[in-house]
């Protein structure tokens, strides 16, 4: 009796260890040479880490999820190329945890919407789309001018990214707070310290056009103003080679 | 409910429940100035229902070893309702979302109502809520039935499928306040994931013992599918769910992946959930209930496990046809097209299979919808199979990615093969579990079947025409070599095909409610379960005398 | 990291290959092997006894 049932159990356990073996090693040889990856991806000595306040951005956009109708990959298609600017380089989602490339264009791709209009038309937009595009079919987000930005748990975000691998330097993670509210009061004292830390180049600005509040629009209209900014990265090296035509 | 368990289990059940009612109280206690509070409050609530539920139950005279000479159905009977549930609430979150997309103003500019954070819900819902809850209750009865061995104990399958429910209520409940990871299919946080993975093991462990109760040495195919379904989801689900939370008193985490390493991981995810969750389940579902309800045996059992061993192969290397022309090196996205083409073959194998079980049936077919329901899926299958191997070649893909195409091939596939199978699955079991002989109504099933082919007609062709047409206006260059629309243009394009679409949504809502109209009139008609119990045999409880309990 | 890049891919290319003939020859040979049949007919004819009540 016992031994029927202990050759039973064997029978099942060989079947679950064959499934695991048989279903792994597809997913090992494919992911295991992305983790050397480091050695293929481009360099980018200019590289810079997203600011506190385009960090709480970021994590609007996810709340709110943006990725869902709009992408952050252009392709390396003609077409692609020429809509939404040069083509997406691996380094420059380097630091974003998760990626958001996205699968789904029902909205236009946002890889390098960074700069490409200015913070008020973003404000107008957000709060309601169809007032600046009137045939857009995206949501309104009238809330995000009036919410404050909770700002207070952002040491902890970036110490976590920074365990992660992101080079976040202690003062940053020690001035995170500050950091977030100066970055949207360009006048106020807390302003100086973002651009020291950060860069002459970090865009610090009244984004929702509120200079007495930091709200929620503040931090994703910083985060849209970013995109494709972060590295010059893909504009010098698509200087020579030449994107792959639709027709293969 | 509770009377069927043993004093031991209520015991054990018992104080499961309190230190699930404790740990949602420490989560509501440290978490109060964040969202996590919230969720606490939920884990609380479902301990502290759980935990009434056994106490209220707890003075009953123990379950007699006459139990042991049945199978135990009870929780496949409640799995089975929340599945059907879980599919009106996604299928009608479905439909609003889509609704959203034709008439943005349907979201009432509320925050928790916008469209980014309830597509999520309706994901969700369906493929977790609607689809895992099949396939758990589904499993069980099949784990049960081809092994001729009752479940070992009656605690863990309640557990199983009770945590499997808190995991799908998190879920759901987190994204329309704003809890998310943004991994697609994955948006669940942290702390539900965690729990999830405990669940899952209890599963595995309870799908492994019951096994081990059979007297037959092989295992019917069916419980392979479940197997791999099973375990693979739980290897997904962990590798791809590995975070590291700000604070234990916090619901947001990041993921520990990033970038490029990040999106290979995520799709090697997302396209093996689609293997292993709404496939090889799936497959384990249609191997059983197809042959039973057309009595007649799978055509060829040498070619289920062929296209077995073939499925859980080649499925895991796909994932990265999702990323095809990104910054994803280019030998792995060739990697990918090639095991997607390859892919075709045990896909079709295992269509063909089925469907070449019908022949000698096909008038079966032809007056019972039940039959139909999966004779349909299983077409349905070998179609979407062949889209998905189709759009992974990279040039198609090219045309077909980002596009409403995909969205129509993913309908495709879970509403044509996958819910059809379910519904297919559930309508034969329910008149076996609840002793009905039959559907309260048979006709209601054909109502169901003709509204579902008819919704996904509608759905599918809507999106398969504004998939390709967006796809060429984006590349549509002028006679001055500039591209010759706007994406604007493109956006006022799909308006139609977006009303198309919510309509097909709607007609396949349509029918499950009258699905689940029917289940709730078929319980009623079931006969009642405890004069049939006192109505043994003393023979029989002799008999059973002789079975370990709880072994 | 002891692995360099390279090697991994030419591994990953080359090594599929080969395991990928081997685990097809190794399903096939399961399935099409002349004394499983007996036990696979059984296996398929199975589910359609009469199930009223477990075994154990």
């Amino acid at each position: 009796m016992f031994k029927t049932h202990y050759r039973l159990e064997r029978h099942s356990i060989a079947l679950a260890i064959a499934i695991i073996v048989v279903a792994s090693i597809g997913g090992i040889v494919e992911i295991a040479p992305l983790f050397t990856i480091d050695e293929t991806v481009e360099e980018a000595p200019d590289m810079r880490v997203y600011t506190p306040l385009e960090l709480a951005g970021r994590d609007i956009y996810m709340r709110e999820g943006c990725y869902a109708c709009h992408s952050q990959m252009i392709r390396t298609l003609q077409d692609e190329v020429e809509r939404y600017g040069p083509f997406s380089l691996a380094v420059e989602s380097q630091y974003d945890y998760p990626m958001l490339w996205g699968s789904k264009r029902t909205g236009p791709d946002l890889a390098r919407v960074g700069g490409k209009y200015s913070d008020h038309w973003h404000v107008v937009h957000l709060n309601d789309p169809r007032e600046v595009v009137s045939e857009s079919v995206m949501p309104a987000y009238p809330w995000l001018l009036q919410n404050r930005l909770k700002t207070e748990k952002l040491d902890l975000h970036l110490r976590t990214l920074q365990k992660l691998g992101t080079p976040y330097t202690d003062e940053m993670i020690a001035n995170a707070v500050a950091d977030a509210q100066g970055q949207a009061a360009p006048n106020s004292d807390q302003a100086s310290g973002v651009a020291e830390r950060y860069g002459e180049d970090t865009n610090i600005r009244d984004f929702d056009g509120n200079p007495d509040r930091v709200t929620e629009m503040d931090a994703l209209v910083a985060y849209l103003q970013i995109l494709g900014r972060l590295t010059d990265a893909a504009y010098v090296a698509q200087a020579e080679p030449q994107p792959q035509p639709v027709e293969e | 409910m509770v009377a069927q368990l043993t004093r031991n289990e209520r015991h054990i059940g018992l104080a499961l429940a309190v230190f699930v009612s404790l740990l949602g109280l420490a989560m509501a206690a440290g978490g109060k100035q964040d969202l996590f509070g919230i969720h606490g409050l939920i884990v609380f609530a479902f301990g502290v229902g759980s935990a009434f539920l056994l106490i209220s139950g707890f003075h009953l005279p123990e379950p007699s070893d006459e139990r042991l000479t049945r199978y135990y159905d009870d929780p496949i009977k409640v799995g089975l309702i929340l599945s059907m549930i879980w599919a009106v609430f996604g299928m009608f979150m479905g439909v609003w979302v889509a609704a959203q997309l034709a008439w943005p103003a349907l979201n009432f500019d509320m925050a928790w109502t916008s469209f980014g954070r309830i597509r999520p819900v309706h994901t969700t819902g369906v493929i977790f809520g609607f689809g895992g809850n099949a396939l758990i209750a589904t499993s069980f009865h099949v784990m049960q039935r081809t092994s001729r061995a009752r479940m070992p104990d009656q605690l863990s399958p309640w557990f199983v499928l009770i945590g499997y429910n808190l995991f799908c209520v998190l879920s759901v409940t987190g994204f329309p306040i704003g809890i998310t990871q943004s991994k697609e299919y994955a948006e669940a946080e942290w702390y539900a994931d965690l729990w999830l993975v405990v669940v899952w093991v209890t599963y595995l462990v309870l799908y492994l013992r019951t096994l081990a109760r059979r007297q037959e040495p092989h295992i019917y195919v069916s419980n392979w599918y479940f197997l791999a379904f099973i375990l693979v989801v739980a290897m997904l689900h962990i590798v791809n769910g590995l975070a590291l939370p700000i604070s234990l008193a916090s619901a947001k985490s990041y993921t520990i992946y990033s970038g490029v390493q990040d999106a290979m991981v995520q799709w090697w995810y997302g396209h093996n959930t689609v293997a292993f969750f709404l496939t090889a389940g799936f497959l384990g579902m249609m191997y059983y209930y197809l042959p039973t309800r057309a009595g007649r045996p799978i055509y060829s059992y040498r070619l289920s496990i062929i296209s077995f061993w073939g499925i859980t192969f080649f499925y895991v290397w796909v994932g990265s046809h999702h990323l095809h022309y990104t910054a994803l090196p280019h030998w792995v996205q060739t990697l990918g097209m090639t095991f997607s083409v390859m892919l075709l073959v045990p896909s079709w194998a295992s269509a063909a299979n089925a469907l070449l079980t019908l022949n000698g049936a096909w008038h079966k077919v032809r007056t019972d919808a039940t039959l139909r329901f999966m004779m349909v899926a299983a077409v349905f299958y070998g179609l979407s199979t062949f889209e998905g191997s189709f759009t992974a070649i990279r040039a198609v893909n090219s045309l077909s990615h980002y596009t409403d195409w995909t969205v129509a091939h993913v309908h495709a596939g879970a509403l044509g093969w996958v819910a059809l199978i379910t519904f297919g699955s559930i309508y034969a079991a329910v008149p076996r579990l609840w002793k009905t002989g039959q559907m309260y109504s048979p006709r209601l099933v054909e109502v169901h079947f003709w509204l579902a082919v008819a919704g996904i007609f509608v759905y599918v062709f809507a999106m398969w025409n504004s998939g390709i047409i967006q796809g060429l206006m984006w590349r549509t260059y002028n006679e001055n070599n500039a591209l010759a629309y706007s994406f604007i243009e493109s956006l006022v394009a799909m308006h139609p095909y977006y009303i198309a679409r919510t309509f097909g949504g709607l007609l396949f809502l349509c029918g499950a409610v009258v699905g689940f109209y029917n289940l709730w009139k078929t319980i009623q008609l079931a006969p009642r379960e405890q004069e049939v119990l006192r109505d043994q045999p003393a023979a029989v409880l002799a008999r059973s005398s002789a079975v370990q309990p709880g072994e | 990291m002891p692995f360099e890049h390279e090697t991994l891919v030419a591994f990953a290319k080359s090594f599929g290959l080969f395991y990928l003939i081997a685990l097809s020859v190794a399903a096939g040979v399961y399935a099409l092997w002349p004394s499983n049949k007996a036990r696979f007919d059984q296996a398929a004819q199975s589910i359609l006894e009469d199930e009223d009540r477990p075994c154990r």
